[in-house]
Protein backbone atom coordinates (compact mmCIF):
# COMPACT_ATOMS: atom_id res chain seq x y z
CA UNK A 1 0.00 0.00 0.00
CA UNK A 2 3.06 2.45 0.40
CA UNK A 3 3.43 1.93 -3.00
CA UNK A 4 0.66 3.84 -4.07
CA UNK A 5 0.55 7.37 -4.89
CA UNK A 6 -2.82 7.99 -6.44
CA UNK A 7 -5.48 5.96 -5.81
CA UNK A 8 -8.96 6.53 -7.73
CA UNK A 9 -12.14 4.52 -6.78
CA UNK A 10 -15.50 4.72 -8.86
CA UNK A 11 -14.82 8.35 -9.52
CA UNK A 12 -17.77 9.78 -10.65
CA UNK A 13 -18.50 13.56 -12.14
CA UNK A 14 -21.19 15.35 -14.30
CA UNK A 15 -21.68 18.62 -15.60
CA UNK A 16 -25.13 19.71 -15.35
CA UNK A 17 -27.15 16.70 -17.52
CA UNK A 18 -23.62 15.04 -18.95
CA UNK A 19 -22.02 12.47 -17.47
CA UNK A 20 -18.73 12.63 -18.07
CA UNK A 21 -17.04 10.28 -15.29
CA UNK A 22 -19.37 7.11 -14.83
CA UNK A 23 -17.11 5.49 -12.33
CA UNK A 24 -13.31 5.48 -13.05
CA UNK A 25 -10.65 3.40 -11.35
CA UNK A 26 -7.21 3.09 -10.90
CA UNK A 27 -4.09 2.92 -9.25
CA UNK A 28 -0.61 4.80 -9.83
CA UNK A 29 2.43 3.27 -7.97
CA UNK A 30 5.13 6.01 -6.44
CA UNK A 31 7.58 6.35 -9.10
CA UNK A 32 6.13 5.43 -12.10
CA UNK A 33 4.89 6.80 -15.06
CA UNK A 34 1.22 6.76 -15.19
CA UNK A 35 -0.79 7.47 -19.05
CA UNK A 36 -4.31 8.20 -19.03
CA UNK A 37 -5.44 7.71 -22.65
CA UNK A 38 -8.75 9.05 -24.41
CA UNK A 39 -10.01 10.41 -27.51
CA UNK A 40 -11.31 14.33 -26.86
CA UNK A 41 -14.32 14.48 -24.58
CA UNK A 42 -13.16 11.20 -22.63
CA UNK A 43 -12.75 12.77 -19.43
CA UNK A 44 -9.34 12.99 -18.93
CA UNK A 45 -9.16 16.36 -17.63
CA UNK A 46 -11.72 16.29 -15.26
CA UNK A 47 -9.88 13.59 -13.70
CA UNK A 48 -6.75 15.75 -13.52
CA UNK A 49 -9.13 18.53 -12.12
CA UNK A 50 -10.36 16.20 -9.30
CA UNK A 51 -7.12 14.81 -8.11
CA UNK A 52 -5.19 18.62 -8.66
CA UNK A 53 -8.18 19.83 -6.22
CA UNK A 54 -9.61 21.67 -8.36
CA UNK A 55 -12.66 19.77 -9.04
CA UNK A 56 -14.85 18.06 -6.40
CA UNK A 57 -16.16 14.71 -7.30
CA UNK A 58 -20.05 13.52 -7.22
CA UNK A 59 -19.28 10.65 -6.12
CA UNK A 60 -16.21 7.96 -5.45
CA UNK A 61 -12.78 9.08 -4.02
CA UNK A 62 -10.03 10.02 -5.21
CA UNK A 63 -6.29 9.65 -2.54
CA UNK A 64 -3.42 11.87 -3.62
CA UNK A 65 -0.25 10.84 -1.18
CA UNK A 66 -2.41 9.46 1.28
CA UNK A 67 -4.64 12.25 1.14
CA UNK A 68 -8.74 12.39 0.40
CA UNK A 69 -8.70 15.17 -2.61
CA UNK A 70 -12.20 16.09 -1.29
CA UNK A 71 -11.61 17.20 2.03
CA UNK A 72 -7.87 17.37 2.45
CA UNK A 73 -7.29 19.41 -0.32
CA UNK A 74 -4.38 21.46 1.45
CA UNK A 75 -2.19 18.64 1.92
CA UNK A 76 -2.90 16.93 -1.48
CA UNK A 77 -1.39 20.58 -2.91
CA UNK A 78 1.53 20.29 -0.66
CA UNK A 79 2.24 17.31 -2.80
CA UNK A 80 1.35 17.90 -6.57
CA UNK A 81 2.01 19.95 -9.11
CA UNK A 82 0.13 20.94 -12.29
CA UNK A 83 0.91 21.70 -16.18
CA UNK A 84 -2.10 22.08 -17.70
CA UNK A 85 -3.81 21.81 -20.77
CA UNK A 86 -2.67 25.54 -21.87
CA UNK A 87 1.07 26.49 -20.77
CA UNK A 88 0.33 27.86 -17.11
CA UNK A 89 2.81 30.29 -17.28
CA UNK A 90 3.00 34.22 -17.27
CA UNK A 91 3.90 35.68 -20.66
CA UNK A 92 4.65 39.57 -19.60
CA UNK A 93 7.02 38.29 -17.31
CA UNK A 94 10.52 36.29 -18.34
CA UNK A 95 11.46 32.79 -17.69
CA UNK A 96 13.25 33.72 -14.39
CA UNK A 97 10.99 36.06 -13.00
CA UNK A 98 8.10 33.01 -13.25
CA UNK A 99 10.58 30.61 -11.77
CA UNK A 100 11.62 32.90 -8.81
CA UNK A 101 7.92 33.72 -8.12
CA UNK A 102 6.74 30.26 -8.28
CA UNK A 103 9.46 29.38 -5.60
CA UNK A 104 8.76 32.70 -3.50
CA UNK A 105 5.12 31.30 -3.19
CA UNK A 106 6.59 28.04 -2.46
CA UNK A 107 8.36 29.53 0.94
CA UNK A 108 11.86 28.09 -0.33
CA UNK A 109 14.94 29.40 0.93
CA UNK A 110 16.84 30.75 -1.87
CA UNK A 111 14.39 31.39 -4.78
CA UNK A 112 16.90 33.21 -7.33
CA UNK A 113 19.16 29.91 -7.06
CA UNK A 114 16.07 27.26 -7.49
CA UNK A 115 15.68 29.44 -10.68
CA UNK A 116 19.19 29.47 -11.88
CA UNK A 117 19.24 25.64 -11.50
CA UNK A 118 15.91 25.05 -13.10
CA UNK A 119 16.61 27.27 -16.42
CA UNK A 120 20.10 25.44 -16.60
CA UNK A 121 18.67 21.67 -16.25
CA UNK A 122 15.94 22.70 -18.92
CA UNK A 123 18.09 24.84 -21.00
CA UNK A 124 16.45 28.64 -20.84
CA UNK A 125 19.46 29.72 -19.44
CA UNK A 126 20.19 31.68 -22.87
CA UNK A 127 16.87 33.05 -22.62
CA UNK A 128 16.26 33.51 -19.21
CA UNK A 129 15.82 37.18 -19.21
CA UNK A 130 13.17 37.65 -22.26
CA UNK A 131 10.00 38.01 -21.90
CA UNK A 132 7.77 34.31 -21.99
CA UNK A 133 5.77 36.14 -24.70
CA UNK A 134 8.43 35.78 -27.57
CA UNK A 135 9.15 31.67 -26.54
CA UNK A 136 8.33 29.33 -28.90
CA UNK A 137 5.05 26.45 -28.29
CA UNK A 138 8.24 24.00 -27.05
CA UNK A 139 10.25 26.52 -24.73
CA UNK A 140 7.23 27.47 -23.07
CA UNK A 141 6.18 24.14 -22.18
CA UNK A 142 9.47 23.41 -21.21
CA UNK A 143 9.39 26.21 -18.86
CA UNK A 144 5.98 24.99 -17.73
CA UNK A 145 6.95 21.73 -16.71
CA UNK A 146 9.89 23.62 -14.87
CA UNK A 147 7.53 25.65 -13.07
CA UNK A 148 6.11 22.38 -11.76
CA UNK A 149 9.28 21.25 -10.74
CA UNK A 150 9.89 24.15 -8.10
CA UNK A 151 9.81 22.15 -4.49
CA UNK A 152 10.35 19.18 -5.88
CA UNK A 153 6.52 17.79 -5.54
CA UNK A 154 6.13 14.06 -5.53
CA UNK A 155 3.28 13.69 -7.98
CA UNK A 156 3.39 16.04 -11.44
CA UNK A 157 0.09 15.41 -13.59
CA UNK A 158 0.99 16.61 -16.68
CA UNK A 159 -2.19 17.39 -19.06
CA UNK A 160 -1.94 16.71 -22.82
CA UNK A 161 1.94 18.20 -22.05
CA UNK A 162 2.99 17.68 -26.42
CA UNK A 163 -0.65 18.76 -27.97
CA UNK A 164 0.22 21.15 -30.15
CA UNK A 165 3.90 20.50 -30.40
CA UNK A 166 6.48 20.11 -33.13
CA UNK A 167 7.66 16.47 -33.10
CA UNK A 168 11.46 17.84 -31.96
CA UNK A 169 10.08 19.41 -28.73
CA UNK A 170 7.54 16.77 -28.20
CA UNK A 171 10.63 14.18 -28.04
CA UNK A 172 12.40 17.10 -25.56
CA UNK A 173 8.87 16.92 -23.53
CA UNK A 174 9.35 13.17 -23.63
CA UNK A 175 12.91 12.67 -22.31
CA UNK A 176 12.09 15.55 -19.38
CA UNK A 177 9.32 13.52 -18.77
CA UNK A 178 11.32 10.28 -18.27
CA UNK A 179 14.18 12.15 -16.19
CA UNK A 180 11.30 12.93 -13.86
CA UNK A 181 10.09 9.55 -12.94
CA UNK A 182 14.12 8.32 -13.04
CA UNK A 183 14.68 10.99 -10.19
CA UNK A 184 11.88 9.12 -7.91
CA UNK A 185 9.01 11.93 -9.21
CA UNK A 186 5.40 10.25 -9.88
CA UNK A 187 3.91 11.36 -12.85
CA UNK A 188 0.63 10.96 -14.28
CA UNK A 189 0.12 12.41 -17.67
CA UNK A 190 -2.72 12.36 -20.06
CA UNK A 191 -2.28 11.66 -23.77
CA UNK A 192 -4.43 11.51 -26.76
CA UNK A 193 -1.27 10.02 -28.86
CA UNK A 194 -1.14 6.35 -28.66
CA UNK A 195 2.70 6.48 -29.36
CA UNK A 196 3.18 8.76 -26.34
CA UNK A 197 1.77 6.39 -23.93
CA UNK A 198 3.93 3.44 -25.61
CA UNK A 199 6.99 6.02 -25.47
CA UNK A 200 6.93 7.22 -22.01
CA UNK A 201 4.41 5.05 -19.78
CA UNK A 202 4.83 2.34 -17.56
CA UNK A 203 1.13 1.51 -16.82
CA UNK A 204 -1.79 3.12 -19.29
CA UNK A 205 -4.99 3.48 -18.69
CA UNK A 206 -7.56 3.68 -21.80
CA UNK A 207 -10.46 5.92 -20.60
CA UNK A 208 -13.91 6.14 -23.01
CA UNK A 209 -17.14 7.24 -22.52
CA UNK A 210 -16.17 8.42 -18.72
CA UNK A 211 -14.84 4.47 -17.97
CA UNK A 212 -11.08 2.52 -17.64
CA UNK A 213 -11.62 -0.13 -19.97
CA UNK A 214 -8.58 -1.28 -20.02
CA UNK A 215 -5.55 -1.10 -18.23
CA UNK A 216 -1.95 -2.31 -17.58
CA UNK A 217 1.02 -2.40 -18.59
CA UNK A 218 1.75 -2.06 -22.56
CA UNK A 219 2.94 -5.70 -22.53
CA UNK A 220 -0.52 -6.64 -20.60
CA UNK A 221 -2.46 -4.45 -22.95
CA UNK A 222 -0.60 -6.42 -26.19
CA UNK A 223 -1.64 -9.68 -24.65
CA UNK A 224 -5.35 -8.36 -24.19
CA UNK A 225 -5.83 -7.96 -28.27
CA UNK A 226 -5.81 -10.60 -31.04
CA UNK A 227 -2.55 -12.80 -31.45
CA UNK A 228 0.30 -11.52 -33.60
CA UNK A 229 -0.19 -12.36 -36.82
CA UNK A 230 3.33 -12.76 -38.68
CA UNK A 231 3.61 -10.54 -41.82
CA UNK A 232 6.41 -9.49 -44.13
CA UNK A 233 5.93 -5.55 -44.89
CA UNK A 234 8.39 -3.56 -45.82
CA UNK A 235 8.93 -1.31 -43.57
CA UNK A 236 8.47 2.27 -44.64
CA UNK A 237 9.68 5.30 -42.73
CA UNK A 238 7.30 7.49 -41.31
CA UNK A 239 7.12 11.30 -42.10
CA UNK A 240 8.40 11.97 -38.35
CA UNK A 241 11.14 9.83 -38.92
CA UNK A 242 11.63 11.29 -42.50
CA UNK A 243 11.43 15.01 -41.12
CA UNK A 244 13.99 14.34 -37.89
CA UNK A 245 16.33 12.61 -40.25
CA UNK A 246 17.05 15.81 -42.83
CA UNK A 247 16.75 18.20 -39.66
CA UNK A 248 19.39 16.10 -37.61
CA UNK A 249 21.54 16.07 -40.92
CA UNK A 250 21.00 20.02 -40.90
CA UNK A 251 22.08 20.44 -37.89
CA UNK A 252 25.11 18.03 -38.24
CA UNK A 253 26.66 20.23 -41.19
CA UNK B 1 -1.59 29.77 12.36
CA UNK B 2 1.17 32.04 12.63
CA UNK B 3 2.90 30.76 9.40
CA UNK B 4 -0.44 30.94 7.93
CA UNK B 5 -0.24 34.64 8.08
CA UNK B 6 2.88 34.93 7.35
CA UNK B 7 2.45 33.14 4.51
CA UNK B 8 -0.85 35.26 3.44
CA UNK B 9 1.61 38.18 3.33
CA UNK B 10 4.45 36.58 1.10
CA UNK B 11 1.47 35.62 -0.97
CA UNK B 12 0.14 38.50 -1.31
CA UNK B 13 3.16 40.37 -1.41
CA UNK B 14 4.81 38.38 -4.65
CA UNK B 15 0.83 38.44 -6.34
CA UNK B 16 1.35 42.22 -6.35
CA UNK B 17 5.39 42.51 -7.75
CA UNK B 18 3.74 40.41 -9.93
CA UNK B 19 0.93 42.69 -11.43
CA UNK B 20 2.94 45.97 -10.98
CA UNK B 21 5.53 44.54 -13.09
CA UNK B 22 2.41 43.65 -15.61
CA UNK B 23 2.10 47.28 -15.64
CA UNK B 24 4.85 48.80 -16.23
CA UNK B 25 5.70 46.65 -18.83
CA UNK B 26 2.41 47.89 -20.31
CA UNK B 27 2.94 51.04 -22.53
CA UNK B 28 -1.06 50.94 -23.32
CA UNK B 29 -2.16 50.69 -19.70
CA UNK B 30 0.38 53.67 -18.98
CA UNK B 31 -1.05 55.83 -21.67
CA UNK B 32 -4.41 54.95 -20.46
CA UNK B 33 -3.87 55.89 -16.79
CA UNK B 34 -1.59 58.76 -16.80
CA UNK B 35 -1.44 59.93 -20.24
CA UNK B 36 -4.62 60.65 -21.42
CA UNK B 37 -6.32 62.29 -17.87
CA UNK B 38 -3.22 64.53 -18.47
CA UNK B 39 -4.29 65.23 -22.07
CA UNK B 40 -7.56 65.76 -20.74
CA UNK B 41 -6.65 67.84 -18.28
CA UNK B 42 -4.67 70.17 -20.83
CA UNK B 43 -7.76 70.18 -23.25
CA UNK B 44 -9.94 71.56 -20.71
CA UNK B 45 -7.53 74.13 -19.17
CA UNK B 46 -6.03 75.33 -22.20
CA UNK B 47 -8.55 74.96 -24.87
CA UNK B 48 -12.18 74.66 -23.48
CA UNK B 49 -11.24 76.75 -19.92
CA UNK B 50 -11.37 79.61 -21.14
CA UNK B 51 -14.83 79.50 -22.29
CA UNK B 52 -15.86 78.12 -18.97
CA UNK B 53 -17.10 80.64 -15.69
CA UNK B 54 -16.85 78.32 -12.53
CA UNK B 55 -16.32 81.54 -10.69
CA UNK B 56 -13.02 80.45 -9.48
CA UNK B 57 -10.06 82.85 -11.26
CA UNK B 58 -8.00 79.10 -11.28
CA UNK B 59 -9.84 76.40 -13.30
CA UNK B 60 -7.12 74.03 -12.90
CA UNK B 61 -8.10 74.19 -9.47
CA UNK B 62 -11.33 73.62 -10.38
CA UNK B 63 -10.66 70.79 -13.09
CA UNK B 64 -8.59 68.60 -10.87
CA UNK B 65 -10.70 66.55 -8.71
CA UNK B 66 -12.80 65.61 -11.77
CA UNK B 67 -10.23 64.53 -13.98
CA UNK B 68 -8.45 62.37 -10.57
CA UNK B 69 -11.73 60.42 -10.56
CA UNK B 70 -11.23 59.91 -14.47
CA UNK B 71 -7.86 58.31 -14.08
CA UNK B 72 -9.01 56.25 -11.35
CA UNK B 73 -12.26 54.58 -12.81
CA UNK B 74 -10.04 54.38 -16.44
CA UNK B 75 -7.17 52.68 -14.06
CA UNK B 76 -9.73 50.04 -12.71
CA UNK B 77 -10.84 48.86 -16.04
CA UNK B 78 -7.66 47.52 -16.18
CA UNK B 79 -7.45 45.61 -12.95
CA UNK B 80 -10.73 43.67 -14.13
CA UNK B 81 -8.47 43.49 -17.37
CA UNK B 82 -5.95 41.50 -16.03
CA UNK B 83 -8.40 39.72 -13.23
CA UNK B 84 -10.06 38.24 -16.77
CA UNK B 85 -7.35 37.37 -18.21
CA UNK B 86 -5.47 35.59 -15.41
CA UNK B 87 -8.30 33.05 -15.09
CA UNK B 88 -8.80 32.48 -18.56
CA UNK B 89 -5.23 31.21 -18.79
CA UNK B 90 -3.71 27.92 -17.00
CA UNK B 91 -1.76 30.74 -14.69
CA UNK B 92 -4.98 30.94 -12.16
CA UNK B 93 -5.17 26.71 -12.13
CA UNK B 94 -1.19 26.50 -11.30
CA UNK B 95 -1.76 29.13 -8.15
CA UNK B 96 -4.84 27.12 -7.23
CA UNK B 97 -3.48 23.90 -7.27
CA UNK B 98 -0.59 25.05 -5.36
CA UNK B 99 -0.48 25.06 -1.42
CA UNK B 100 -1.14 29.10 -0.89
CA UNK B 101 -3.31 31.30 -0.33
CA UNK B 102 -7.13 31.21 -1.45
CA UNK B 103 -7.64 34.67 -1.76
CA UNK B 104 -3.96 35.98 -2.20
CA UNK B 105 -4.46 36.24 -5.96
CA UNK B 106 -7.62 38.48 -5.74
CA UNK B 107 -5.96 40.60 -3.17
CA UNK B 108 -2.85 40.80 -4.94
CA UNK B 109 -5.35 42.42 -7.41
CA UNK B 110 -6.71 45.15 -5.27
CA UNK B 111 -3.45 46.22 -3.87
CA UNK B 112 -2.09 46.43 -7.11
CA UNK B 113 -5.06 48.64 -8.41
CA UNK B 114 -4.84 50.97 -5.54
CA UNK B 115 -0.49 50.86 -6.11
CA UNK B 116 -1.25 51.72 -9.67
CA UNK B 117 -3.93 54.47 -9.00
CA UNK B 118 -1.97 56.18 -6.25
CA UNK B 119 0.98 56.56 -8.45
CA UNK B 120 -1.11 58.01 -11.63
CA UNK B 121 -2.59 60.19 -8.69
CA UNK B 122 0.39 61.71 -7.96
CA UNK B 123 1.88 62.16 -10.88
CA UNK B 124 -1.30 64.06 -12.45
CA UNK B 125 -1.28 66.38 -9.83
CA UNK B 126 2.51 66.73 -10.15
CA UNK B 127 1.80 68.16 -13.83
CA UNK B 128 -1.04 70.37 -12.67
CA UNK B 129 1.29 71.69 -10.00
CA UNK B 130 2.78 72.67 -13.15
CA UNK B 131 0.00 74.52 -15.28
CA UNK B 132 -0.75 76.13 -12.19
CA UNK B 133 -2.72 73.69 -9.53
CA UNK B 134 -2.16 75.78 -6.50
CA UNK B 135 -3.63 74.56 -2.58
CA UNK B 136 -3.87 76.48 0.74
CA UNK B 137 -4.80 73.07 2.27
CA UNK B 138 -2.79 71.55 5.17
CA UNK B 139 -1.83 68.20 5.93
CA UNK B 140 -4.75 67.07 7.54
CA UNK B 141 -7.09 67.62 4.49
CA UNK B 142 -4.40 66.16 2.33
CA UNK B 143 -4.73 63.44 4.23
CA UNK B 144 -9.00 63.37 3.86
CA UNK B 145 -8.49 63.86 0.03
CA UNK B 146 -6.22 60.83 -0.70
CA UNK B 147 -8.23 58.58 2.36
CA UNK B 148 -11.39 59.33 -0.22
CA UNK B 149 -9.80 58.53 -3.05
CA UNK B 150 -8.74 55.56 -1.77
CA UNK B 151 -11.97 54.17 -1.00
CA UNK B 152 -12.64 55.86 -4.26
CA UNK B 153 -10.25 53.14 -5.75
CA UNK B 154 -11.48 50.42 -3.25
CA UNK B 155 -15.10 50.44 -4.07
CA UNK B 156 -14.25 50.73 -7.81
CA UNK B 157 -11.96 48.02 -7.73
CA UNK B 158 -14.32 45.63 -6.25
CA UNK B 159 -17.05 46.59 -8.92
CA UNK B 160 -13.89 45.82 -11.44
CA UNK B 161 -13.55 42.28 -9.76
CA UNK B 162 -16.72 41.00 -10.21
CA UNK B 163 -16.38 42.01 -13.86
CA UNK B 164 -12.88 40.45 -14.62
CA UNK B 165 -14.39 37.47 -12.83
CA UNK B 166 -17.62 37.04 -14.48
CA UNK B 167 -16.95 38.59 -17.78
CA UNK B 168 -16.94 36.03 -21.28
CA UNK B 169 -14.79 38.21 -23.28
CA UNK B 170 -12.20 40.56 -22.67
CA UNK B 171 -14.09 43.44 -24.04
CA UNK B 172 -17.10 42.63 -21.50
CA UNK B 173 -13.81 42.86 -18.74
CA UNK B 174 -13.38 46.39 -19.71
CA UNK B 175 -16.57 47.50 -21.23
CA UNK B 176 -18.04 48.30 -17.70
CA UNK B 177 -15.95 51.19 -17.26
CA UNK B 178 -16.69 53.17 -19.92
CA UNK B 179 -19.94 55.07 -18.22
CA UNK B 180 -17.79 55.64 -14.93
CA UNK B 181 -15.19 57.20 -17.38
CA UNK B 182 -17.78 59.53 -18.73
CA UNK B 183 -19.87 59.93 -15.34
CA UNK B 184 -17.33 63.03 -14.50
CA UNK B 185 -19.09 65.01 -17.34
CA UNK B 186 -22.24 64.84 -15.93
CA UNK B 187 -21.26 66.15 -12.77
CA UNK B 188 -19.81 69.09 -11.05
CA UNK B 189 -16.60 68.06 -11.88
CA UNK B 190 -15.86 70.35 -15.44
CA UNK B 191 -18.64 72.72 -14.94
CA UNK B 192 -20.69 74.18 -12.06
CA UNK B 193 -24.71 72.25 -12.52
CA UNK B 194 -26.45 75.02 -12.41
CA UNK B 195 -26.56 75.87 -16.22
CA UNK B 196 -27.62 72.18 -16.87
CA UNK B 197 -31.40 71.60 -17.83
CA UNK B 198 -33.46 70.58 -15.29
CA UNK B 199 -33.44 66.74 -15.66
CA UNK B 200 -29.88 66.57 -16.10
CA UNK B 201 -29.00 69.16 -13.51
CA UNK B 202 -30.78 66.43 -10.56
CA UNK B 203 -29.08 63.70 -12.30
CA UNK B 204 -25.84 65.46 -11.86
CA UNK B 205 -26.03 66.82 -8.45
CA UNK B 206 -27.18 63.36 -7.15
CA UNK B 207 -24.63 60.88 -8.55
CA UNK B 208 -21.86 59.53 -6.78
CA UNK B 209 -18.76 61.80 -8.69
CA UNK B 210 -20.22 65.47 -7.77
CA UNK B 211 -20.05 64.82 -4.41
CA UNK B 212 -16.45 63.00 -4.23
CA UNK B 213 -15.89 66.22 -5.93
CA UNK B 214 -17.06 69.12 -4.51
CA UNK B 215 -15.32 66.92 -1.23
CA UNK B 216 -12.33 67.08 -2.37
CA UNK B 217 -11.97 70.58 -4.00
CA UNK B 218 -13.64 71.80 -0.43
CA UNK B 219 -10.56 70.23 1.28
CA UNK B 220 -7.99 71.29 -1.45
CA UNK B 221 -8.99 75.15 -1.14
CA UNK B 222 -9.70 75.11 2.48
CA UNK B 223 -13.23 75.58 2.13
CA UNK B 224 -15.99 73.80 4.77
CA UNK B 225 -16.90 70.06 2.87
CA UNK B 226 -20.39 70.69 4.55
CA UNK B 227 -22.41 67.64 3.68
CA UNK B 228 -20.78 66.34 1.16
CA UNK B 229 -18.33 64.55 2.32
CA UNK B 230 -20.63 62.60 3.95
CA UNK B 231 -22.49 61.68 1.28
CA UNK B 232 -19.38 61.02 -0.66
CA UNK B 233 -18.06 58.39 1.79
CA UNK B 234 -21.61 57.10 2.09
CA UNK B 235 -21.52 56.66 -1.53
CA UNK B 236 -17.57 54.74 -1.67
CA UNK B 237 -18.59 53.04 1.70
CA UNK B 238 -21.73 51.36 0.28
CA UNK B 239 -20.29 50.50 -3.52
CA UNK B 240 -17.31 49.17 -1.97
CA UNK B 241 -19.45 46.60 0.43
CA UNK B 242 -22.05 45.76 -2.05
CA UNK B 243 -19.40 45.25 -4.34
CA UNK B 244 -16.87 43.10 -2.27
CA UNK B 245 -19.80 40.67 -1.14
CA UNK B 246 -20.44 39.92 -4.84
CA UNK B 247 -17.17 39.78 -6.15
CA UNK B 248 -16.33 37.60 -3.30
CA UNK B 249 -19.42 35.55 -3.98
CA UNK B 250 -18.22 35.20 -7.64
CA UNK B 251 -14.72 34.15 -6.46
CA UNK B 252 -15.40 31.31 -4.29
CA UNK B 253 -17.59 29.57 -7.19
CA UNK B 254 -14.32 30.08 -9.53
CA UNK B 255 -11.64 28.26 -6.83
Amino acid sequence: MKNTAIKVKGLQKSYKDLQVLKGVDFEVEKGSIFALLGSNGAGKTTVVKILTTLLKPDGGTAAVSGFDAASQPDQVRQTISLTGQFAAVDEILTARENLVMIAKLRYLKNPRQVADDLLQRFGLTDAADRRVSTYSGGMRRRLDIALSMVGKPQIIFLDEPTTGLDPEARIEVWKIVKELAAGGTTVLLTTQYLEEAEQLADKIAILHEGRIIASGTLQELKKMFPTTKVEYVEKQPSLEEIFLAIIGKREAV
Amino acid sequence: METAKKHFFIDISVMLGRSMRHIFRSMDTIITVTVTPIAMMLLFVYVLGGAIETGTDNYVNYLLPGILLMAIASGISYTAFRLFTDVQRGIFERFQTMPISRSALLWGHVLTSLASNAISVVVIILVALIMGFRSSAGVLPWLAVAGILALFTLALTWVAAIAGLSAKTVDGASAFSYPLIFLPFISSAFVPTDSMPTVVRVFAENQPVTSIVESIRALLSDQPVGNDIWIALAWCVGIMLVAYIFAMRVYKKRV
